[in-house]
């Protein structure tokens, strides 16, 4: 396999040497946000769920850290709680499009022929559909909230990691080791599953974690329009959706979980470059 | 390309999109279908649920044929520009839509006014100046861009120059024209920002590129002043690829504008889909996912052909394969 391994560059020898600040505060993020999603009863300073009417929506106080929501529940909790729904999603969508897109990228890509007219045709099909439209209507009119729209966009997005699985195949094809692996008679699917996969796992590794990102901004939008998660969960979409009339009163409870958004998914975005960069070079 | 050689590509692409729109019809047919429970009491709306309207309704939508009977007479009812009426409206929905289609269709053209400009110019400042201070903010304004959802930067949006420095309108679609693009101030911004960030790397991508070439140090060499190089050999080679993605850029500023209407409680196209969908509106739901979807694919084959008109290099190419 020394073949494959190419000669570093002095660029890349040079990056190897230490993590960049950025790189290492997104890795703290999404670290936070995992402790989050695990031990959030335990950190949490309050339940997500219990209701004050009495009180209903106020700004921040030594009580409520992120004040309160419309009907009194502690922002500040929910937006701990609501890391769950950030995490689990997400990783579910882009291990899944891509568990998908890698089976099908490397027979499209390396047997060719009818198999890959195929796949690809049903890519193009899936790349002429507006995707966010269809995320929309799928969940909202076949119901059943954060998995359909789980599954929805674990469809959606295997057509373009398909297409990026696909092409990755494709430039090992030509290289020498697979026709030395060939010429010593060994079967397709070992070729394909022992030689070419562990080639192509870097580039598909980098865009998992992009993929994430994306699935993540993808679900809490459905969230936000109140087509994701069940009413009353928390969630960061959701928090959107429920808290859109107290941006004049308790503006946190919006500012707080649409930051969590941003910031997780450009730390994940950070990071997937990150990856990508440094794999594939 | 010869004029019978473009006939014939373009009608080459009308043979894949044909088809593509039946598929779209369909799966829009059978997806209200799929819905959970009895059609006739998602239809029934408001309406008193005795057994003269169930038998109206089983009749005007078609209920008692076999279900490929009753796509085929949807479809040709559409055809025909009837799309059906609204259940909780109550009204044409392609009435419906003719009311709501202006602001949508503003909302988008001043949102791809901002991605173009912003975009391209954010990314030939970021080439121009590589690996300085203002290439790495704009690279990392790109990545926050690419991060930021419509509805997420909506609101920050609404909350800083709308809430705290009170500069912007924050709630509705304004009344005249000058009124009403004063009102789409913020979410424009919030709908152009995501798509400029990619069109600002593609765009910076390929200026740095062009950079690099020959032409543009011959071009140098020769004394041409800087605004020159820039504009006729780096800028206009630097644009090729952003038409390349003219279709996701349409296709990503009309689909973002649903989430930018819900947010900014704005009366457009985005906002009645949604309404269509939470309050389960099946005609509704077709008329509107129908259009919308038949628009992308329109616009993407009209970008095909474009494209072919205008880069002589694809002209050649694709004659030659």
């Amino acid at each position: 396999m020394s073949l494959t391994v190419p000669i570093p560059t002095p660029s890349a020898v040079r990056s190897h040497r230490r993590l960049p600040v950025v790189i290492a505060l997104a890795a703290l993020v999404v670290l936070v946000v995992v402790i989050w999603a695990v031990f959030g009863s335990a950190i949490a300073p309050g339940s997500p769920f219990t209701q004050r009417l009495s009180i209903g929506d106020k700004p921040p106080s030594a009580e409520f850290w992120a004040g309160t929501d419309l009907l009194g529940r502690d922002v500040f909790s929910r937006v701990i709680y609501g890391a769950e729904t950030a995490l689990v999603g997400p990783i579910i969508v882009a291990a899944g499009a891509f568990a998908i897109a890698t089976l099908l990228g490397l027979l499209s890509g390396y047997l060719g022929g009818l198999v890959d007219a195929a796949v690809m045709r049903w890519v193009d099909f899936m790349f002429a559909l507006p995707g966010p439209l269809v995320a929309i209507v799928v969940v909202g009119v076949v119901g059943g909230g954060y998995w359909t729209a789980v599954a929805v966009l674990v469809v959606l997005f295997t057509a373009p990691d398909t297409r990026i699985v696909r092409s990755a195949v494709l430039a090992q094809r030509p290289l020498p080791y697979i026709d030395a692996a060939r010429a010593l008679g060994i079967s397709k699917a070992r070729i394909l599953f022992v030689h070419i996969l562990p080639n192509i796992l870097p580039i598909v590794l980098a865009y998992v974690v992009l993929d994430f990102a994306f699935a993540l901004v993808n679900l809490a939008g459905l969230s936000f329009l109140g087509l994701g998660v069940e009413p009353g969960t928390p969630d960061w979409g959701r928090m959107l959706f429920e808290n859109r009339n107290i941006l004049f009163v308790n503006p946190l409870g919006l500012l707080f979980p649409a930051g969590m958004i941003i910031v997780t998914a450009v730390s994940m975005n950070l990071i997937g470059d990150w990856l990508f960069e440094k794999l594939t070079r | 390309m010869t004029r019978t050689g473009m006939v014939h590509f373009i009608l080459r692409r009308l043979a894949v999109a044909v088809p593509l729109l039946l598929i779209i019809s369909f799966g829009v047919f059978t997806l209200v279908k799929l819905a959970p429970g009895d059609p006739v009491r998602a239809l029934i709306g408001s309406r008193p649920a005795n057994a003269e309207t169930i038998a109206a309704i089983r009749e005007e939508f078609h209920l008692n044929d076999p279900f490929l009977v009753q796509y085929g007479k949807w479809l040709g009812q559409v055809l025909a520009g009837d799309l059906g009426r609204s259940i909780t409206g109550n009204r044409a929905v392609i009435a419906m839509i003719r009311d709501r289609l202006g602001l949508t269709l503003y909302l988008s053209l001043m949102g791809a006014v901002i991605v173009l400009v912003g975009g391209v110019t954010l990314g030939m400042l970021a080439a121009f100046k590589a690996g300085s201070r203002v290439d790495r903010a704009v690279v990392m304004l790109g990545v926050v861009g690419i991060s930021s959802p419509a509805f997420v930067t909506g609101i920050f949006l609404l909350y800083l120059f709308g809430v705290v420095l009170g500069w912007f309108p924050t709630f509705g679609p304004g009344r005249s024209f000058f009124d009403r693009g004063w009102h789409l101030v913020l979410p424009a911004l919030a709908l152009a920002l995501s798509i400029m960030a990619i069109v600002t790397k593609i765009t910076r991508t390929a200026a740095a590129e062009a950079l690099g070439k020959d032409y543009v140090t011959f071009a140098r060499a020769r004394g041409l002043s800087r605004s020159r190089v820039a504009f006729a050999y780096v800028l206009r080679n630097a644009l090729v690829p952003v038409v390349t993605a003219a279709g996701l850029i349409v296709v990503g500023l009309v689909a973002g504008a649903i989430y930018v209407e819900v947010t900014f409680a704005l009366p457009g196209i985005g906002s009645l889909i949604v309404g269509a969908v939470q309050e389960r509106d099946l005609p509704l739901i077709q008329g509107t996912t129908l259009l919308f979807s038949v628009f992308v694919v329109v616009i993407n084959l009209l970008i095909d052909v474009i494209y072919v008109v205008i880069d002589p290099r694809i002209r050649f190419a694709r004659v030659e394969s």
